[in-house]
């Protein structure tokens, strides 16, 4: 996203405190929401209940390189968001790992189906990352905006207010500024921060993406940006977008990879990946489940929708075998998910570049160096025409 | 909860679509016909009206009530009294589905995916010749779409060329119709790799089928269903024999656990099987990746 703010955006930018921030927590919570943000955990930074900016992880760096991940405390820093992203993202609050889909009682000699409770208490999440927000815009395309709606992941979103972050501190791992999903944000929040801590003090940049965004920066103290400010704020993300090593070819890696089913890089990636599913489950946009039925010793039945990865041997199970018995197939239906056929089925990339995968994989498999050792190797045949892609 | 929150809440989604297309809708097992050792046919009927409306080739997830649920094609016709869902033995659910008896429920969702486009675009009846080659349970899917052909000759449509290659004689599925939709005039050739000695019709693949039928090729369509290498092998035959890609149509199969786009099991490359199939013409994508080995 453009890190420039469209100059009709200039009115409605202002500036908050970290003391506004706190007070931005106070009216989400007064509203009914229950907020929610990063937070130290014990040794990551992991979403968590705020009810302040003490709650926020203040002072916290985090260290990330493929296969590592390290957070580390500085007490000078006054910093709330110099970080780059936990292991979990916002995803399993509106798509839960384990949810039930109904549950049906016998009555007399028929079945009575019943829907969970549809009732939740709003979600307000200050602090997610633009990654994480274009993610959860992905996730919307599959399971809301296809033919079926998943009524309960929409009621989430729908009840949802989101104040993003805009990210200073990028990690080794990042390559959003590739996937055109960071380090800025333009739309898909209500409220979007970017935070400043230098001569002119510890603030944040606001504006707001929605009607009840505008509502609750309006109900906080703040005052209208300045020249100063917005320079700031260009100048952060830029040098954010400069600071990231990694990136993927937005434009071709779909039709890089629709052309290079048979790579050999499959083999060779498949020698060191353990089919663990690591990657899938930190990642913010996979979206396979399992559905499964149980019964309890009453006859009462119960249908499940869990996550799942197409790492597992099941996941392409058919009476017979799996289609993707070995590694290699499941990392190419991996990779070209994300980065290639998710144009065909969803008509959108379905990788943020926020780099979970490269850290979370125990063997340090790095998605970027993956894509970069098919693209040293091409296999491009000549006169046979591209499929569509993300051009 | 405080006003306030109302207003801050964007208009509520409970006037969108419900979880309906989640939850089965309750049918009773009305006869059960063994096919072959392993293959049975459940007729359905609604506990409540009305009956599902659907089109040949599309399938219904089918629940064995706290086992589970799996895709299967219907395996008659829209016009047919009787829903039916021809069943192969398996697995732990269509175990429980074969092992049901006349007055089970059966939980049924659907219908889902593509259809064999029996009728042209426009709703007219098909006047080229239609190719029709199954291989074992694979004349389930196609049973429904053969009942409307054999009802279109009638109307003006095309010659129907029925071509079916089965493991043995004895899995061989649908025999009285094989009978009735010969009767009513369309071509029906049989073959089975194994003999047994009451055979005495023709030995080897289905495709040794295709060059004496006596269809048009260019003038023809096809629908395949069967093992994936079957419909490779005959796909490539009629072209071969001069028939457009684009005509010829397959229903794939992938692991299914949800049937509306959201559980990503059933992807064949590009592909959400359960929204983009189960039937697909064979012609440039598809072909390719039939060819991709694990795809």
């Amino acid at each position: 996203m453009a890190a420039d703010l469209p100059p009709d955006l200039g009115d409605s930018v202002v500036v908050l405190t970290v003391q506004g921030l706190d007070e931005l927590v106070t009216r989400l919570s007064a509203l009914g929401y229950e907020v929610k943000g990063p937070t130290r955990g014990e040794s990551a930074i992991v979403p968590g209940s705020v009810k302040s900016s003490d709650d926020l992880p203040r002072g916290v760096h985090d260290v990330q390189s493929p296969g590592s991940y390290r957070i580390v405390h500085n007490d000078d820093d006054e910093e709330l968001f110099g970080w780059a992203v936990g292991p979990e993202s916002w995803k399993k609050e509106y798509f839960p790992s384990s949810q039930v889909m109904w549950r049906g009682e016998v009555v007399g000699d028929t079945v009575v189906f019943r829907q969970p409770d549809r009732s939740h208490t709003p979600l307000a999440i200050v602090g997610a990352r633009p990654c994480e927000v274009v993610a959860l815009r992905i996730l919307d395309r599959v399971l809301e905006e296809g033919v079926h709606r998943d009524a309960r992941y929409s009621d989430r979103r729908d009840s949802s207010f989101i104040a993003v972050v805009e990210c200073a501190s990028p990690a080794d791992t990042c390559f959003c500024a590739s996937m055109q999903s960071g380090p800025g944000i333009d739309q898909g929040f209500d409220v979007a921060l970017t935070e400043l801590n230098d001569e002119h003090g510890h603030r944040f940049i606001a504006r707001s993406g929605s009607p009840r965004g505008a509502d609750v920066l309006s109900s906080v103290p703040t005052r209208p940006a300045n020249e100063l400010d917005l320079e700031a704020r260009t100048l952060l993300l830029e040098t954010a977008s400069r600071a990231m090593s990694r990136s993927l070819p937005y434009g071709e890696v779909a039709n890089l990879l629709a052309r290079n089913v048979d790579h050999p890089r499959w083999t060779e990636v498949a020698e060191r990946c353990l089919s663990c599913g690591n990657c899938t489950s930190v990642c913010p946009t996979c979206f396979c489940s399992d559905v499964h039925d149980t019964t309890d010793v009453g006859g009462a039945i119960e249908r499940r929708r869990t996550w799942s990865s197409c790492f597992d041997l099941e996941h392409s199970y058919l009476h017979g075998g799996s289609v993707h018995e070995s590694s290699a197939s499941r990392y190419r239906q991996w990779m070209t998910h994300k980065l290639s056929t998710w144009w065909d089925q969803f008509d959108s990339t379905g990788c943020v570049g926020c780099g979970r995968c490269i850290v979370w994989c125990p063997v340090g498999i790095d998605i970027t160096e993956e894509v970069a050792a098919i693209a040293a190797r091409d296999e491009v045949r000549v006169g046979v025409p591209s499929r569509r892609g993300a051009s | 909860m405080s006003s306030d929150r109302t207003l801050l809440m964007r208009p509520s989604p409970a006037a969108r679509e419900s979880l309906s297309a989640l939850t089965p809708i309750l049918h009773r097992v009305v006869e059960r016909i063994g096919e072959t050792n392993d293959i049975t046919t459940l007729a359905l009927e609604p506990l409540e009206p009305p009956s599902m409306n659907f089109r040949c080739g599309q399938f219904n997830m089918l629940s064995a009530l706290g086992v589970g649920e799996i895709a299967i094609s219907m395996s008659s016709a829209p016009h047919e009294r009787m829903l039916r869902h021809s069943i192969r033995d398996v697995g732990a659910v269509s175990h429980a589905l074969c092992q049901s008896s006349v007055g089970d429920l059966v939980g049924v969702r659907g219908p889902f995916g593509s259809d064999w486009r029996v009728e042209s675009a426009r709703g007219d009846v098909d006047q080229r010749d239609t190719v029709v080659v199954a291989g074992g349970i694979g004349l389930a899917p196609l049973r429904g779409a053969v009942e409307e052909l054999v009802r279109d000759t009638q109307r003006g449509g095309g010659r129907i060329f029925i071509l079916v290659g089965a493991r043995e004689p004895s899995q061989i599925v649908f025999r009285a119709d094989l009978e009735s939709w010969k009767a009513r005039g369309a071509k029906v050739s049989l073959t089975v790799d194994l003999a047994t000695s009451e055979w005495d019709g023709r030995v080897g693949l289905v495709t040794t089928l295709l060059a004496d039928a006596g269809f048009d090729a260019t003038n023809s369509r096809a629908m395949l269903c069967g093992p994936e290498v079957m419909m490779r092998f005959t796909a490539r035959a009629l072209i071969d024999l001069g028939m457009d890609p684009e005509g010829i149509l397959v229903s794939l199969e992938r692991n299914m656990q949800c049937g509306v786009g959201w559980c990503g099991h059933c992807q064949l490359g590009p592909l959400l099987l359960c929204r983009d199939g189960p039937v697909v013409p064979y012609a440039g994508l598809v072909s390719q990746l039939l060819t991709q080995r694990e795809r």
